[in-house]
């Protein structure tokens, strides 16, 4: 184990620096921009006292990195800070909402990924024949339509037109895990169909890619079936591309949440940030961006050290 | 003459349609942009073909005029983001050493944020302007084409011909524009195809988050957002940009493959 293991702690430690670099680069973003954030907060018709008044209540009269760290230590604590439009500690308003996005993420990648390699298989199986030609226009068509319009055309046929579903996705506590799963049916359906189009595709050029080995073409010569050979020797090879391919695309989910949020008025942290960010609530955008962007760091470090893991070559050094 | 594939033709024909729809939008259009002229959501009759939008303006006049500012501002944006990061990119590659350390980490770090997240982020202090739009836009895309201008400018750095121009006592200046820019613009105006596609969406997901284009203005993703709550009732109107951005998006998709695989083609590869 021992090369792998150091390139995995190598690629921990490069997580946490880019983490790092990233919080400084939000911080950033919000604070060092040309212009008064207080300011543009409060608008152009603003009194001085109030812009006096906010700018204390921001720190921003403290040097910007003075303010940057004692924001990043009260982070790493647990402490966000409040929110500036309604004075609550942003902290607890994110905790429930983060729950009911993981859940609503958590759905989609359940259902999205084993479709996904099964679809990716199949197009592989039946290459440039029509499973492998309807595959790819569906992918075409769905990656040219943003998310929240393949949301809201599934809201206008599916909860509109047959009923089946309400429009509305609210969840709280005190309901059932039935009720809840049949609540966000239709959001996890539209960032399933997000998500399925990218994975699928790449799935397919990933073991199409393991198809053109020598050891392909000898299995097939043995008289395997098509099949066989994709499961029994193009999979087992491909497994490393793929799960690279499912990490990143849950990656991807992440950023699709804040969107379909919107526009199923989920209760999650998408719609949180969306709202604070056009009341220009900017310790809460911090907050928010700061954990969305680490929840992808981190989805993208597992997916490199999985694909270190996965290596043979690493996992067994001469 | 250089026989065009159907799809190709098909993709050409539609974007031509878009672009000139764009350009001659107060031509076209049958009202005008932010004219209230009927009731709300009417449906579609001789004198609306498309019906009417939630404050009873011509729906076909407002997808007109959205798609004049969507694909302004999209286009904008992707001449931006191409200067920029094609630039950038070919700097990188010619200078080498440390410059080119220095740019390529700035650029991991940058992308190592969702891009519609970060845009979130300076757009919750930057007043929401259409310039501001296009900057922040064209700046977080230009870092996906500065790792394509420099991966192809690292392999054209190297060939003869450059080795030639420089020998000539030629300078930085001319081997960018004269020796790299020349040889890396196929794969590069294929690209921008996919860059356009994305920044239509991005212009139209902003825009129905209320962080994009501001009203009166339309855009295709503000109709959707205006037109929001008829769906419930079964108004189809805000649907109707969705098939204004796929069919856009499909057209610019099919040229963009044409040109790859054209390109490809040239250089041996497989078609």
């Amino acid at each position: 184990m021992g090369p792998a293991l150091k390139l995995v702690a190598q690629r921990i430690a490069l997580g946490l620096l880019l983490l790092l670099l990233v919080s400084a680069l939000i911080f950033a973003g919000t604070q060092i921009l040309p212009g008064d954030v207080a300011q543009s907060i409060l608008g152009q018709s603003a009194t001085p006292e109030a812009l006096a008044n906010l700018r204390q209540e921001l720190g921003l009269n403290d040097p910007a990195i003075t303010r940057y760290f004692s924001w990043l230590f009260n982070a790493l604590q647990g402490d966000l800070g409040t929110a500036l439009t309604n004075g609550q500690d942003i902290a607890q308003s994110i905790g429930g909402r983060m729950m009911n996005t993981l859940f609503l993420a958590f759905w989609a990648a359940v259902i999205a990924v084993p479709l996904a390699i099964f679809l990716g298989l199949l197009a592989v199986r039946y290459r440039d024949r029509w499973p492998d030609k309807l595959i790819s226009a569906v992918t075409l068509a769905s990656i040219s339509i943003p998310e929240f319009l393949i949301g809201y055309v599934i809201m206008y046929f599916i909860a509109v037109r047959l009923r089946w579903f309400p429009s509305v996705a609210m969840i709280n506590d005190s309901m059932t895990l039935g009720q809840k799963l049949s609540a966000i049916a239709m959001p996890v359906m539209v960032l399933t169909l997000v998500v399925l189009a990218h994975m699928m595709r790449m799935t397919r050029a990933a073991i199409l890619n393991v198809m053109q080995s020598a050891y392909i073409e000898t299995a097939e010569l043995k008289g395997l079936n098509r099949f066989q050979v994709i499961f029994r020797h193009a999979f087992p090879n491909s497994i490393a591309p793929i799960v690279n391919v499912v990490m990143l695309n849950l990656a991807y989910l992440v950023v699709g949440v804040v969107v379909i949020e919107v526009v199923f008025t989920y209760p999650g942290m998408g719609q949180y940030l969306v709202d604070h960010v056009s009341k220009r609530d900017v310790p809460v955008v911090q907050a928010c961006g700061l954990i969305f962007a680490a929840v992808y760091i981190g989805l993208n470090m597992v997916a490199d050290i999985v694909s270190i893991l996965s290596n043979p070559r690493l996992r067994h050094p001469k | 003459m250089m026989r065009i594939p159907f799809a190709a033709a098909v993709g050409l024909t539609f974007t031509a349609l878009y672009f000139l729809a764009a350009i001659f939008a107060p031509l076209l259009a049958p009202y005008g942009m932010a004219e209230v002229v009927g009731d709300v959501w009417e449906p579609s009759s001789a004198e609306h073909w498309l019906g009417t939008d939630n404050i009873g303006r011509d729906l076909l006049t407002r997808l007109i005029y959205g798609g004049r500012t969507t694909i302004f501002i999209a286009t904008a944006a992707t001449v931006l983001s191409f200067t920029t990061g094609a630039i950038l990119g070919f700097l990188a590659a010619v200078l080498g050493g440390w410059a080119d350390q220095v740019m390529s980490r700035a650029v991991d770090l940058l992308m190592s944020i969702p891009t519609l997240i970060f845009a979130l982020v300076v757009l919750s202090v930057m007043p929401v302007t259409v310039p501001m739009l296009i900057l922040v836009m064209g700046l977080l895309d230009s870092t996906r084409v500065y790792r394509l201008a420099r991966a192809v400018a690292v392999d054209i750095n190297v060939m003869d011909f450059v080795e030639a121009a420089r020998l000539r006592g030629e300078g930085r200046g001319w081997v960018i524009f004269r020796e790299i820019l020349p040889n890396a613009l196929s794969p590069l105006v294929a690209e921008m195809g996919m860059r356009f596609i994305f920044m239509v969406l991005f212009v139209s997901t902003l825009s129905f988050l209320g962080l994009g284009v501001q009203p009166p203005s339309a855009d295709w993703g503000g109709i959707v957002k205006e037109n929001k709550d008829g769906i419930v009732y079964g108004i189809p109107a805000a649907l109707l940009p969705a098939v204004a951005i796929a069919t856009l998006a499909i057209s610019v998709n099919l040229v963009a493959d044409w040109v790859l695989n054209r390109t490809t083609s040239l250089k041996g590869g497989r078609g």
